[in-house]
């Protein structure tokens, strides 16, 4: 996700649009999209309620897109998207999903996406806000293959503890799924793509479903008394507690994925000495902080009072204020750690967990111990 | 009396003392309060100059002093627990206490019925 645009004027809708509305959410511009930033529940319990049972998520304003190779095979797919990211394609299994990025040519993150191999295809999934500069990238430079949008269909995540008895109305076969599987499934008499993945640090799902069932299968997911709307407002305090990455603030044109910390999304084939090591966007900066490190790193940060330290906050190494050492690129107020929780960047010489560093608020210095992410403990059925 | 500013914050005037919070409008705006910054007894406010800050889960909002004067009085049972003004904004989730400067300031601000229109 990105920072939202605030153009009222010419604002998309998804196709859950008019449901939201019927539930008396508060809409909000997000990334071109009017969104559901809230539902009347509010976004203190409408968090709490995910991780305690099954939250529905829009996410239709993400674009979700398919990549097929012109021969039809996957392997052609796939080869052509890992010029583009660094991250193992080639080896992932059909039914199977992944997280990555697309690098530039400084080594710097483009976009964050996940990547499903559907057989003869890729399905990625990609952010709302960098959806037409990467159809375009990728349009420019997958040589082979067709980049096709899919404008046609809603994705609905389903989040929480409860997910998986919720989706089990609709489709008994849920439980034999695990973590970062995917599988086409009739829900509602109608195809849809469910994986086993999400953004909240809970296990979950996210639904791909055919636009004009997409009502009907969001009112037959919350027709179970477990199941609750919930708003960009807790997914974005949800996935901040889980340590994930919000395209936009905490990585960007600006950040390598080893700053970002995001080192464990590039395998062994794409390193040095892999199988097919490089040929990414990049790849030297890349390859060569995998070797050597980098000067700063993103790190967990546990405010040591009561106040939320948000995004831009100046990072320093002593209460007075006089050396500048890094930025929060993300903060809130954690309801399920019930305090401020944060992300930021700090030198590798304090990015230690149990650090002690000071962020500048209204002009006071708060005390910040760099924390081990994530801040809760994820439920991935793994 | 009771008295209304468009930046959405009640005042209770006894006397030269004014005592100061937010609507239950600008509560409901806000949406789940987690915390809440008040001023220091004895601190000098002007009017609109920032009073106090309040954060929801997803932002942080000034609250604006409404009138020049001094603050006398804070109330630290919002600060311990800030869904106060959530639930009761208008009554125990008062924020300060402020002895006005000049009493007469206060004629300038919307009576109840003008501030219910303005919301409307």
């Amino acid at each position: 996700m990105d920072d939202q645009t605030n153009d009222q004027t010419a604002l998309k809708i998804t196709p859950l649009h008019a449901l939201h509305l019927e539930l008396g959410a508060k809409m909000v511009p997000f990334a071109g999209y009017d969104m559901p930033v809230q539902y009347p529940l509010g976004v203190m319990k409408e968090h709490l309620h995910t991780r305690a049972a099954a939250g529905l998520f829009d996410v239709s304003h993400m674009g979700q897109v398919i990549v097929k190779a012109k021969s039809g095979s996957y392997a052609d797919a796939a080869l052509a998207l890992e010029k583009l990211v660094p991250v193992d394609i080639l080896s992932l299994k059909e039914g199977r999903q992944r997280y990555g990025f697309f690098t530039d040519d400084n080594g710097c993150i483009l976009d964050d996406l996940m990547i499903t191999n559907r057989g003869d295809h890729l399905l990625v999934v990609v952010n709302a806000a960098c959806k037409d500069q990467d159809l375009a990238h990728m349009k420019a430079n997958l040589e082979g293959c067709d980049v096709t949008l899919l404008e046609d269909r809603a994705l609905i995540a389903l989040q929480g503890p409860r997910a998986e008895a919720v989706l089990a109305e609709l489709w008994a076969g849920v439980s034999a799924m695990k973590f970062m599987d995917v599988r086409e499934v009739p829900l509602h008499d109608v195809d849809c793509i469910v994986s086993r993945s999400g953004y909240s640090g809970e296990d979950g799902f996210e639904i791909s479903v055919p636009q004009a069932h997409a009502v009907a299968v969001a009112k037959a997911l919350l027709e179970h008394p477990d199941c609750q709307a919930i708003g960009l407002g807790a997914r974005d305090s949800l996935r901040l507690e889980a340590g994930l990455c919000l395209y936009g603030n905490d990585i960007d044109t600006t950040t390598s994925p080893i700053e970002a910390s995001l080192e464990w999304a590039i395998q062994k084939a794409r390193k040095t000495g892999g199988d097919r090591e490089g040929g990414f966007p990049g790849a030297t900066r890349i390859l060569g902080e995998l070797s050597n490190g980098t000067t700063r790193r993103r790190v967990g940060l546990k405010p040591e009072g009561k106040a939320p330290v948000r995004s831009h906050a100046k990072l320093y190494a002593d209460a007075q204020g006089v050396t500048e050492i890094g930025e929060v690129t993300s903060g809130t107020f954690g309801p399920t750690v019930e305090g401020p929780v944060a992300m930021g960047y700090l030198p590798v010489a304090q990015a230690t967990p149990g650090t002690q560093v000071f962020a500048e608020v209204r002009g006071k210095y708060l005390p910040m111990t760099v924390a081990a992410l994530p801040f809760i403990t994820p439920t991935y059925k793994r | 009396m009771l008295k209304f500013t468009a930046e959405h914050e009640w005042l209770k005037l006894e006397g030269d003392v004014a005592t100061v919070g937010i609507t239950t409008h600008a509560a409901e705006q806000l949406g789940d309060l987690v915390f809440v910054e008040l001023p220091e007894v004895g601190a000098e406010l002007t009017k609109d100059g920032n009073a106090a800050t309040v954060e929801s889960v997803k932002a942080a909002s000034d609250v604006y002093a409404p009138l020049d004067g001094e603050v006398t009085e804070v109330n630290q049972a919002i600060v311990d627990d800030p869904s106060l003004v959530n639930s009761d904004p208008e009554g125990a989730a008062w924020f300060f206490k402020l002895k006005l400067k000049n009493v007469s300031d206060a004629d300038g601000l919307m009576d109840e019925a003008a501030y219910k229109d303005m919301i409307a």
